[in-house]
């Protein structure tokens, strides 16, 4: 697997096919969409454990388009493009039921998937913006999908808050052009080692924070998500949690502190307090809510808390546990969020007051949703529980006692919340939910349950990976990113 | 001097984009932002009495990098001003779309999500 434009050329050019030829052939728009990001899941194991870049058109690297793949770039194309199968697989019943253009939704869904690979892959900061703008027009599109009034709303308050954000990180871009007279990232941190950081530099860092920080649901920024969430399409809210925010936002969050501009004690400090910030008001304002959805999109806030507090924390044992975390993340909300499309598909409520004894009518759904909200919840054999442990007894090494309080104090919020979900969905029962409305409710078609079964198995084998081979698997990862600057520049460029 | 100009001008268009209650007047701060940053570019590769950058067969490269201008942010300023004009259609459809639904353009009146 050298050909690292794969990524990018195979879902944009079904992108604009689909429409070409669907309007004749019915079935095609599925078929095509699931088959092709099962193909790119395999290309992206295919990378495991490489390290290379690969130079468009073969110009040399400072001055052409370069992609890089290295550890960590490598284990977020597994996660996106795991989670683009799944959310594909998902969407065949479901778009057809509840919503109607089903080859607009697929050409949307593949151009989020290309952006969300382009900006994982991308080697120049400009190529990354460009990329970042693909996937997010396609998103504004994909969350207003419904035309509905409440759905362009959220669309509209989405956009305006994220076109903000982008348009932070273009003068950012604009400023380093102008203080380096280069876009490579690899070249600009070698010029910012020759000629030392300046005002300009850390203001254009400060821009890339808010700008990622936004894309990344931290909590000062995070006022879109809720919204966001709540009106999209249940399989773009699972994308949305486990591609988007994860790939557009804590992954370029990441290479920019740790590889670009180096970690420092006060970026660390910064990272820590918006960690903990995000732990605790996600989960509290999850407390109170009573939309299955909205209630799912605060807790994202809270989970993206935990794994900033671990990219925080900057000890390579806490960059462990925030990337086994980002993995867990993306499967578990991932899951939680197809559940809640799954309850919506057959009862068409999302009241958690108005819904209940769900667990007889539809056993894999909430079987599945059980397993998620154990895992979220941090219960001991379920990846969940792993990840937060590595990140809290990271915290305690590190010398913040307090933070790692913090972190535990989040996890029994989030599991209450969570047995809220599961007393009012599943085995309980609402107040105005009789016996007769529940009549024509069954299990969900058979490839939704797949979809919803892949992502459950590997929630339940993620736990056992923890005994086993943490190391083995995220070593790369950390290794590239506590590598920190130099490391980045000896890959990239070679010297 | 022109710098700051530019950034008086992305100062102005965020505060059309954050104070202003009207769509339309929030589409109109993000074009001022987004031509603001372009503008901003394109004055980094500015030379004065510079020479168009096209090389020919027999141009001296020394002379030459000394005196063109810096062709790479126009390339740059030529892809984002293709970004800006697909969220400025997707963004006046939308506004549209909200004006059917919602009978008004004013943000404020738009808040059937908290309900």
């Amino acid at each position: 697997m050298s050909n690292l434009s794969l990524f990018i050329s195979i879902p944009a050019g079904l992108a604009f096919f689909i429409p070409m030829v669907s309007r004749r052939i019915k079935w095609f728009p599925d078929i095509a969409c699931s088959v092709t990001t099962f193909i790119l899941f395999l290309l992206s194991l295919q990378t495991l454990n490489q390290q290379f870049i690969y130079e468009m058109g073969g110009w040399p690297t400072p001055m052409g388009i370069v992609f890089v793949l290295d550890g960590f770039s490598c284990m977020m194309l597994i996660i996106v493009n795991l989670i683009g199968f799944i959310v594909s697989l998902f969407s065949v019943d479901y778009i057809e039921k509840i919503y109607t253009s089903k080859l607009r939704y697929y050409s949307l869904l593949l151009l989020v998937i290309t952006g969300i690979n382009g900006v994982i892959l991308a080697g120049d900061f400009f190529n990354m913006f460009v990329f970042l703008e693909l996937a997010l027009i396609a998103s504004y599109a994909l969350v207003g999908f419904g035309c509905g009034a409440k759905d362009l709303e959220a669309s509209f308050k989405y956009m305006v808050i994220n076109l903000l954000a982008s348009y932070f990180i273009l003068l950012a871009i604009a400023l380093l052009y102008g203080k380096f007279a280069t876009v490579n990232m690899a070249h600009t941190i070698a010029l910012m080692q020759q000629y030392g950081k300046d005002n300009i530099v850390i203001f254009a860092f400060v821009l890339f924070l808010v700008g990622f920080g936004t894309k990344a649901a931290i909590v000062p920024f995070h006022a879109w998500v809720p919204d966001a969430y709540t009106s999209a399409p249940a399989p773009i809210s699972a994308l949305l949690a486990g591609g988007i925010i994860k790939g557009l936002g804590i992954y370029v969050l990441m290479r920019l502190t740790y590889n670009i501009f180096g970690m420092s004690p006060l970026i660390s400090n910064l990272f820590i307090c918006f960690g903990i910030i995000s732990i605790v008001v996600g989960v509290l304002m999850a407390l109170g809510q009573w939309n299955f959805k909205r209630l799912l999109a605060y807790h994202s806030i809270s989970q993206m808390g935990y794994i900033m507090l671990g990219f925080g924390l900057g000890t390579p044992l806490g960059i462990l546990g925030a990337v086994f975390h980002l993995l867990n993340h993306s499967l578990f909300k991932s899951l939680l969020f197809l559940n809640s499309g799954s309850v919506e598909y057959e009862t068409g409520i999302l009241n958690l007051k108005k819904l209940g004894c769900l667990s007889q009518k539809m056993p894999v759904t909430a079987a599945s949703s059980l397993i998620a909200s154990f895992s979220i919840s941090g219960i001991p054999p379920f990846n969940g529980f792993w990840s937060k442990l590595i990140i809290i007894v990271a915290a305690v090494q590190a010398g913040r006692p307090f933070s790692a309080l913090w972190a535990v104090i989040g996890s029994i919020l989030t599991l209450a919340s969570f047995a809220k979900i599961q007393r009012y969905v599943f085995f309980g029962s609402g107040e105005k939910f009789d016996e007769n409305s529940t009549k024509n409710i069954k299990e969900i078609p058979s490839l939704m349950k797949m979809s919803v079964l892949i992502l459950a198995i590997l929630c339940t084998l993620g736990g056992f990976l923890a005994i086993g081979g943490v190391n083995g698997v995220f070593g790369p990862v950390v290794n590239s990113l506590s590598g920190g600057t130099g490391q980045y520049i000896e890959e990239v460029l070679g010297k | 001097m022109v710098y700051t100009l530019c950034f008086v001008l992305f100062v102005i268009g965020l505060y059309g984009v954050t104070c202003k209650k009207n769509i339309v007047k929030i589409i109109l701060g993000f074009l001022i932002m987004e031509y603001s940053i372009n503008l901003f570019l394109i004055l980094l590769g500015w030379r004065k009495n510079g020479v168009v950058p096209v090389v020919e067969p027999d141009t001296i490269m020394q002379c030459f990098a000394i005196k063109s201008v810096d062709p790479f942010p126009q390339a740059m300023v030529l892809i984002s001003i293709v970004t800006g004009l697909g969220i400025l259609i997707l963004m006046v459809a939308l506004a549209i779309r909200l004006y059917q639904r919602y009978g008004t353009f004013d943000i404020t009146e738009m808040n059937r999500l908290k309900k």
